[in-house]
């Protein structure tokens, strides 16, 4: 009995650690579960807008060059990044090294590289443009290299450069966006359900002012200044002769070359580039709208589009293809392609319609009728010499 | 990057210089020609003719017959919508003979660079200003003085900032700019900064008027040093000429500046290479330009080159003396409509409903007659004066003039005969203030295109214009209402001119500084278009015979 008994009571002390095992796993492969859906995004994209024109303004240009690139590299594709450039500065007359754009002074990183892709070029970035790629409202025409195709499972970097003040942004010399404007454009991508979390990073003077009046959730705001404040630039170089670089986003450019698609950083850290001693004005950041904890909220959330791959070592067995049921009685049919032009109606045209001129007999009836009225005014008398 | 950093290059600007050393100008057409073509700009040449009124003493010509030769730098890649020029005029002997070669190597070397979104004109004019009038009425077909010139050839789109070089020494102490133009026009303030900003950086002492700045703005000495820089500029301004060969630029509204290299005795001296580097310097910024050079001032007086007075300063003092007038004009106005009651004379009250203002219209109209002898005259009767005296024809010009301008003293007493109401007191108001009036729109319309003419006038005439009356003592007022007058008033700017530039005259050198400053004048006049001429002549002397008839008026 006893023996037995002591069998029974190291069964279920097997049972128990067995049971224990089995459980700990499951909540292993639940965590890893957990936080394989955690952020809730599947995939990432980036509107980039660089809002100012002149040769004056190259650092804005070499700005959003190298936000594209860090983008880029942490792997968004080009078919998920809507580039707006104002102005060609690889190309301006006045660049010493043509087809390169600079963010480092002597020259040391050409970001402009081989395969820039710019959606929006020149006079193309405009207020109008910019609000229609937030909310998709653009005319059918429209390429799907310009549209912002997002879905409501979407991360969406924007990234703002330019000249700014309290509460706009200038756009190419002659119009200006609002907060106000932005805050609405936000809160109509919300309603559509056209994001998934937004982060907003805006390099201008005064750039604060523009996330102040935003109201819809899951939104991300980092500004390089707060109102009042001038954001400055970083250093001339000096055989250019311009100012290559905004000081907010050359420390941000910094950072992002230190992440890579599998750290681990999170926001905190973001929050911390350029504090004041280097950029002079006092960065600021909106997380209120934010569901998450930043702290929780990695780097590469937003700036790159990792894919969450997991790995199986069972095999999986496919089942039979399903066969065609009709396959043999099928016609085929051919297809052709229908005409583009209507050539047979070119063709067999019918006549062009001339100008109506009444029959000729109708001007000779005329003539006799004005005739009859002169003779029946003046006396018949007359009609009778004629006859 | 700069022209230092090559040394072929650096080698290759002193051999250009060292050869050039020797004068070349008297122009040699086809050897600029060539070296211009072998620097890989595109050359034209343009030949021009002009026969002056008169001769011309001072540099001793009276036919003129030239060419200008000039090459165009294109810009690699931008269209040729924008253009610069960087000018050095060729005068004969040594007075410019480095600025040729400066800018033929700067030509070289700009050619090798691809930053350039502007086109920039490398132009060698003869004959100074004379080369520079035909040069730019060719580029901008215009021909507003008569000059006979062949068209250009090769234009370059609209010029945005001209230049222009005169350099007489390989080495310079320092650089000196030149602002004044044709009727006291400047170029934009932005252009003055620009050459100040570059002193600054490249370390080269920079002065303004010939004179260095001072740092003690706070002691007596500092203070008045820059007076009178300022001064200078005044003076400089009032005359109406063009004090380089810039100032013909600025009536197309291009912003131009001469910058003049001046070798004097001191210890420290910059080389071409330098010199060539601040204008490399100068002109990759006038090439970054956008849009013409409109932000800053028009209008301002720089008593130093760190420092300017703009018109909003330096207008209320020329309200202030408008003003005068004004209140004098006011004042008579109160006075005509209430005549006093008289007791003496019955007769001046029947006179005074007769006077009115027609009949000011006879001193007016002779006033005027006088004042467009003295403006036809001088030129007109020069032959005939030659035949008559032993003088040249400069001086029967001149003496002409002041012959005229003494003659109309003497009117007063022959054009009482003329009008009605002489020696009346209503008679005199009138025309007083019909000349107060005058006076005073006068000086407003010129205070506005010239400030320092119209505000040395109106510190000369506004004083007797409000005090002159029939009443005053007639000698001395006399004698002081002819010191004030215009000529006199030259006459000692003569004086204080070369007092402040530190070059005092003696009273014979005087005069005859007087008589050329007053060819020069009527030649400016025939040659470029200057206005003060004129203006003196037919409309402040004018003027000023009125006061004189209003003096004599009994």
């Amino acid at each position: 009995m006893s023996a037995l008994l002591k069998r029974s009571c190291s069964h279920n002390m097997l049972a128990a650690i067995i049971m224990l095992i089995f459980i700990c796993f499951c909540v292993h492969f639940q965590n890893t579960a957990g936080q394989f859906f955690s952020s809730g995004h599947t995939n990432n994209w980036a509107v980039l807008v660089c809002t100012s024109r002149f040769w004056f303004n190259y650092r804005h240009v070499a700005n959003t060059l190298s936000v594209y690139r860090s983008v880029k590299r942490l792997g968004i594709p080009d078919s998920h990044i809507v580039l707006m450039l104002a102005d060609d500065m690889a190309c301006n007359h006045r660049n010493p090294k043509p087809a390169t754009v600079f963010s480092h002074r002597n020259m040391e990183l050409n970001v402009y590289g081989d395969d820039v892709e710019v959606d929006y070029r020149g006079y193309e970035v405009t207020v109008e443009n910019f609000l229609r790629v937030l909310t998709g409202r653009l005319p059918p025409s429209t390429p799907r290299s310009k549209r912002l195709l997002s879905d409501d499972r979407s991360n969406i970097l924007i990234y703002l450069t330019g000249h700014g003040g309290n509460g706009f942004l200038k756009f190419q010399d002659s119009e200006e966006i609002s907060n106000v404007e932005l805050a609405d454009a936000f809160e109509q991508m919300w309603q559509k359900r056209r994001y998934n979390e937004l982060l907003f990073i805006i390099d201008t003077c005064q750039g604060a002012s523009m996330y102040e009046r935003f109201y819809s959730p899951n939104i991300m705001a980092l500004a390089s200044s707060q109102v009042g404040e001038d954001s400055l630039s970083h250093q001339p170089d000096l055989a250019i002769g311009v100012h290559l670089m905004d000081r907010y986003t050359f420390y941000l450019l910094e950072f992002l070359e230190d992440i890579h698609p599998a750290s681990k950083s999170n926001m905190n850290d973001l929050f911390k580039v350029c504090p004041k001693s280097q950029c002079v004005s006092t960065p600021g950041h909106r997380t209120d709208l934010f569901l998450r904890d930043p702290g929780s909220v990695l780097i590469t959330d937003f700036f790159g589009s990792v894919r969450k791959v997991e790995i199986t070592m069972e095999a999986i067995h496919l089942t039979d293809p399903i066969l065609h049921p009709m396959s043999e009685e099928v016609q085929e049919k051919t297809y052709s392609y229908v005409d583009q032009l209507p050539v047979s109606e070119i063709i067999h045209q019918k006549p062009k319609q001339k100008d109506w001129h009444p029959p000729d007999g109708f001007i000779l009836g005329l003539w006799t009728l004005i005739l009859l009225v002169f003779f029946k005014t003046y006396g018949i008398k007359h009609l009778k010499h004629i006859f | 990057m700069g022209l230092l950093s090559d040394p072929n290059r650096r080698r290759a600007l002193i051999s250009l210089l060292t050869r050039l050393n020797a004068p070349i100008c008297g122009m040699p057409v086809d050897w600029l020609v060539k070296t211009m073509q072998a620097r890989g700009l595109e050359v034209f040449t343009q030949r021009f003719s002009r026969t002056l009124p008169f001769p011309d003493e001072n540099n001793e010509r009276y036919i003129v017959e030239g060419t200008n030769v000039y090459g165009i730098l294109r810009a690699p890649r931008a269209p040729r919508t924008e253009a610069l020029v960087l000018s050095a005029p060729c005068s004969p002997g040594d007075d410019n003979n480095q600025a040729v070669g400066l800018l033929l190597g700067l030509a070289h070397y700009f050619r090798n660079q691809v930053f350039w979104a502007k086109d920039i004109i490398f132009l060698v004019n003869e004959h100074d200003l004379i080369g520079m009038q035909a040069w730019l009425e060719g580029y901008h077909h215009t021909n507003t003085t008569g000059m006979d010139w062949s068209p250009l050839q090769g234009r370059g789109g609209s010029i945005q900032a001209a230049l222009s070089l005169e350099l007489s020494s390989d080495v310079v102490t320092s650089l000196d700019i030149v602002l004044e133009g044709l009727n006291g026009q400047l170029p934009n303030l932005d252009l003055a900064n620009l050459f100040y900003a570059f002193c600054q950086k490249i370390g080269v002492l920079c002065t303004i008027q010939g004179r260095i700045q001072r740092n003690d703005w706070d002691s007596v000495s500092g203070y008045s040093h820059a007076v009178q820089t300022m001064m200078l500029m005044v003076m400089k301004q009032a005359s109406g000429r063009s004090w380089g060969d810039h100032g013909l630029f600025l009536r197309y509204h291009i912003e131009a500046a001469t910058i003049k290299g001046i070798n004097s005795f001191r210890q420290y001296k910059t080389d071409a290479t330098t010199v060539g580097r601040l204008l490399e310097g100068m002109y990759r910024k006038l090439n970054n330009l956008l849009e013409r050079l409109h932000q800053s001032y028009f209008f301002y007086l720089m008593p130093s080159l760190s420092h300017f007075v703009s018109i909003g300063y330096y207008m209320p003092a020329f309200g202030l003396l408008a003003v005068i007038l004004l209140l004098r004009a006011l004042d008579l106005w109160v006075q005509l409509a209430t005549p006093p009651s008289r007791n003496e004379d019955g007769v001046a009250d029947i006179e005074q409903s007769s006077t009115g203002v027609l009949s000011v219209l006879t001193p007016l109209v002779i006033s005027h007659l006088t004042g467009a002898a003295l403006y036809m005259l001088p030129v007109r009767f020069q032959e005939m004066a030659v035949e008559h005296f032993q003088v040249s024809e400069t001086e029967a010009v001149v003496l002409t003039a002041i012959a005229v301008y003494t003659g109309g003293l003497a009117l007063p007493h022959n054009t009482h005969r003329l009008i009605s109401g002489e020696g009346t007191e209503q008679g005199w108001r009138v025309l007083k203030l019909v000349a107060v009036l005058y006076l005073a729109v006068l000086l407003g319309c010129t205070a506005l295109i010239n400030f320092s003419l119209g505000f040395i006038l109106a510190l000369t005439l506004v004083p007797v214009a409000s005090f002159v009356t029939p009443h005053v003592p007639k000698l001395l007022s006399a004698v002081v209402l002819v010191i004030l007058s215009p000529a006199f008033t030259l006459l000692f700017s003569v004086f204080i001119f070369q007092e402040l530039q530190e070059m005092p005259v003696s009273f014979q050198d005087g005069w005859m500084l007087y008589l050329s400053v007053i060819s020069q004048g009527i030649l400016d006049h025939y040659l470029y278009g200057s206005l003060v001429y004129p203006l003196i002549a037919l409309m402040v002397y004018p003027c000023w015979l009125l006061f004189w008839n209003i003096l004599f008026w009994k």
